[in-house]
């Protein structure tokens, strides 16, 4: 119920904060919104010497969009992304799914950027990352990176964030008018982790699919992007046929855990439930 | 003996001063040290909202908040909402619609709805359930704790008109 001792820090400006990380190594961890972390912290589950808390950095917050590309900085919390017009507007996946994560009260604290960088299977914004084609900026001591989502995530609490690096911004590619989407998650009650959980966005032409993105939440060690899936459904006319192979192509990458939400028999089939529904929604949102 | 630092915050409208440790969490703080007993402890997973207190103009599980964070902020508890002994219209609310049975659960849930009528002063049933869903009751069912929402938003909303 309550944390080791540790040493707090809150520096107020980006390379302070690195500096700190640099310094502090692997006795260092960070502090976005701490809906992670804390809990953890409580149960003695991660027991870290520094806290190095972001939430004083302004740079690292906000929402803008600069010639095709959305920009969000790794500090936006999930209550902000909901309540951004220009993201309701211009990319309204990330809404929806924000909308799905945990409770109100976490919302106001929990960050884009913390989900990202927890590497936590359950966690909602991999997939949604996944299926937007987004990039992470990351930054160091030594400098800054910028690295495609696809990939990033490694494992189980496992990305390539180096050590001393931090996620500063997420990018994503402003999805084109008449772009359909949805986010589709199985919980077993009102803010749970996703038993399984379905990213799609999907542009139409005419009855044709020209381009489709899928991704899976909690059914692996990480988000998975289910490439076979959306290669099978690219050019092919989204008809009842083309939906059940996607389907059972999204249903073979899954490798869930067995644990309280279910055996992996079923929550690999939920994870196909989940593809269809969003497969489905998000066909009925895109232009034709 | 661990360090202390000083965190200066403006509670229920009064300044306060303590001297804590960097891990102290918040709920502690409020109920041990400064004896606002109003915000509980029900769980021990950051679940069940009964600690939950205005932080910032934001509901926030104060059980999941260190107090060092919090140097500079406003907060709201339970004990901040009657007046000069008369009760806050969401307390009236939670009366007349009997919306407590055991009561632990309950300043949690109405400092939620507090910020939830003020993000949305006019929800609609389903808004209030979604947006109350980081408060949890073993007792009431809910239902009861809707009308209560409802109750308290009509008043709100007759009083402005």
């Amino acid at each position: 119920m309550i944390p080791r001792e540790f040493q707090y820090h809150a520096p107020k400006t980006l390379p302070d904060a690195l500096g700190l990380l640099h310094q502090f190594g692997d006795e260092a961890k960070v502090l976005a919104g701490g809906h992670s972390l804390l809990p953890m912290m409580k149960l003695r589950f991660a027991q870290p010497a520094h806290l190095v808390d972001l939430g004083k950095i302004a740079e690292l917050r906000g929402i803008r969009e600069d010639g095709g590309t959305i920009g969000i900085g790794a500090m936006t919390t999930e209550s902000d992304l909901i309540a951004s017009r220009l993201l309701q507007e211009r990319c309204p996946l990330l809404v929806e799914g924000a909308r799905q994560i945990s409770d109100p009260q976490v919302r106001y604290k929990g960050t884009i950027g913390g989900d990202i960088a927890h590497g936590d299977p359950g966690n909602d914004h991999p997939a949604l990352a996944l299926a937007l084609g987004a990039s992470f900026v990351l930054r160091g001591a030594s400098g800054e990176r910028v690295v495609s989502a696809d990939g990033f995530f490694r494992g189980t609490y496992d990305t390539l964030l180096e050590p001393g690096e931090i996620i500063t911004e997420i990018r994503i590619p402003t999805p084109a008018n008449g772009t359909g989407w949805c986010y589709a998650k199985l919980k077993r009650k009102t803010g749970d982790f996703a038993t399984a959980a379905a990213a799609v966005t999907i542009r139409m032409h005419g009855d044709k699919v020209a381009d489709v993105a899928i991704a899976l939440t909690n059914v692996g060690a990480t988000a998975l992007e289910a490439k076979a899936a959306e290669a099978a459904l690219r050019g092919k006319t989204f008809d009842a046929a083309a939906i059940d192979e996607a389907v059972r192509l999204a249903m073979s990458i899954c490798d869930p855990v067995a644990d309280l939400r279910g055996d992996p028999e079923y929550k690999t089939a939920m994870a196909g439930e989940m593809t269809r529904t969003a497969l489905r929604s998000a066909h009925s949102r895109a232009a034709r | 003996m661990a360090q202390k630092q000083m965190v200066s915050f403006k509670l229920n409208g009064s300044d306060v001063d303590v001297a804590v440790e960097a891990r102290e969490l918040l709920i502690h703080t409020l109920r041990e040290r400064l004896q606002h007993t109003g915000p509980h402890i029900g769980c021990e997973t950051s679940h069940c909202g009964a600690c939950t207190v205005d932080l910032d103009g934001m509901s926030v599980k104060s059980c999941t908040v260190l107090t060092v964070q919090c140097d500079g902020s406003e907060m709201m508890t339970i004990e901040g909402f009657a007046k000069g002994g008369d009760l806050h219209v969401l307390q009236e609310a939670f009366t007349q619609e009997h919306a407590l049975q055991c009561g632990y659960c309950t300043p949690g849930m109405i400092t939620r709805a507090y910020r939830l009528l003020k993000e949305n002063p006019n929800p609609s049933e389903e808004e209030i359930r979604y947006g109350m869903a980081g408060n949890l009751c073993r007792c009431t069912g809910y239902q009861n704790i809707v009308k209560a929402v409802q109750y308290a938003a009509a008043k709100m909303a007759a009083k402005s008109a």
